[in-house]
């Protein structure tokens, strides 16, 4: 290949360094106009910074699905006996 | 959890008429989301569950002068967050939960290792040396498996105390910014960077787990 130009891709002046601390920004809705336009066009250009943002959404949706962490039945019993108390108490 | 906002006006007015059952169904609908971010400020089952027991007598104490100018859950968890702080100074650990603005303004890690991008005299200069291979089609089985899923839960936990309680409420509760925003009492800027520094650390420890394979 002689002429470089031809195949040199328009990464929207963004480099994948500086996409990978975007993404929140990004993903968030945060970014400025413009940066959103050469962050969008950089992504066009850059199949490995589409690789990146869809793990970037992956691990979200991941973390959303954690396990619920459950409180024993008793401590419940045991706020229901405190509600009751102050049911019962007179008005302060 | 947007939902469930509209419906709580309800509940709150029913708990101030000494409603029982209103009170059981808060507890039950904000109990996990309590006790997972009580286990942020304290490492052992039994304190967290102390204070999120802490948490709902301080809502029966305080529930005749809430007066709605915040979400309840909003108000609930501000009890929860000034109690777990508390205790956490209180056994000596207050240093580490100093201030969250303060560690979002402070330089953090890369998201990705510098390593990972081509150096600035390199023909395409900080752009990919090693690129993430994509996890495939449908990596749902791998992401819901449950070897992931303890990873996640550990990789949690090696974050900064700041980080996991913007991580926690944000991507594993499902809270709105601005809520976690008004709970920690943090700007949306700094919210964003913890958010961004906590979920580029636990992408990057999937991908280890996905590349070992």
């Amino acid at each position: 290949m002689t002429d470089e130009s031809m195949t040199i891709p328009d990464l929207g002046g963004l480099t994948c360094k500086e996409m990978v601390e975007l993404v929140t920004d990004y993903l968030e809705g945060a970014l400025s106009p413009a940066i959103r336009s050469r962050f969008d066009q950089h992504l066009t250009a850059c199949d490995p910074c589409v690789v990146y943002i869809e793990q970037m959404r992956q691990t979200i949706a991941t973390l959303g699905k954690l396990p619920e962490e459950s409180i024993p039945e008793t401590a419940l019993d045991t706020l229901r006996e405190h509600f009751r108390r102050w049911r019962s108490a007179p008005d302060s | 959890m947007a939902h469930q906002a509209d419906d709580d006006a309800g509940l709150i007015a029913a708990l101030k008429r000494r409603d029982e059952a209103a009170f059981v169904t808060l507890v039950e609908r904000y109990q996990g989301a309590l006790l997972r971010l009580a286990l942020v400020y304290c490492r052992s089952l039994a304190v967290a569950e102390e204070i999120v027991q802490d948490t709902w007598l301080g809502v029966i104490q305080g529930i005749d002068r809430f007066e709605g100018r915040a979400s309840f859950k909003t108000w609930l968890f501000q009890i929860l967050v000034n109690r777990a702080r508390t205790r956490a100074e209180r056994e000596g650990r207050a240093v580490s939960f100093s201030s969250l603005s303060d560690e979002a303004e402070a330089p953090g890690e890369p998201a990705v290792p510098p390593g990972r991008f081509r150096g600035p005299d390199d023909k395409w200069p900080h752009n990919w040396a090693l690129p993430p291979h994509s996890w495939g089609e449908s990596p749902d089985a791998r992401l819901l498996a449950d070897e992931t899923m303890e990873l996640v839960k550990r990789a949690i936990a090696t974050l900064s105390p700041a980080q996991q309680q913007v991580i926690t409420l944000r991507d594993i509760e499902g809270w709105t910014a601005e809520d976690v925003c008004n709970v920690l009492m943090i700007s949306e800027t700094n919210q964003r960077v913890l958010l961004h520094r906590a979920r580029s650390h636990v992408r990057g420890l999937l991908e280890n787990l996905f590349n070992d394979r």
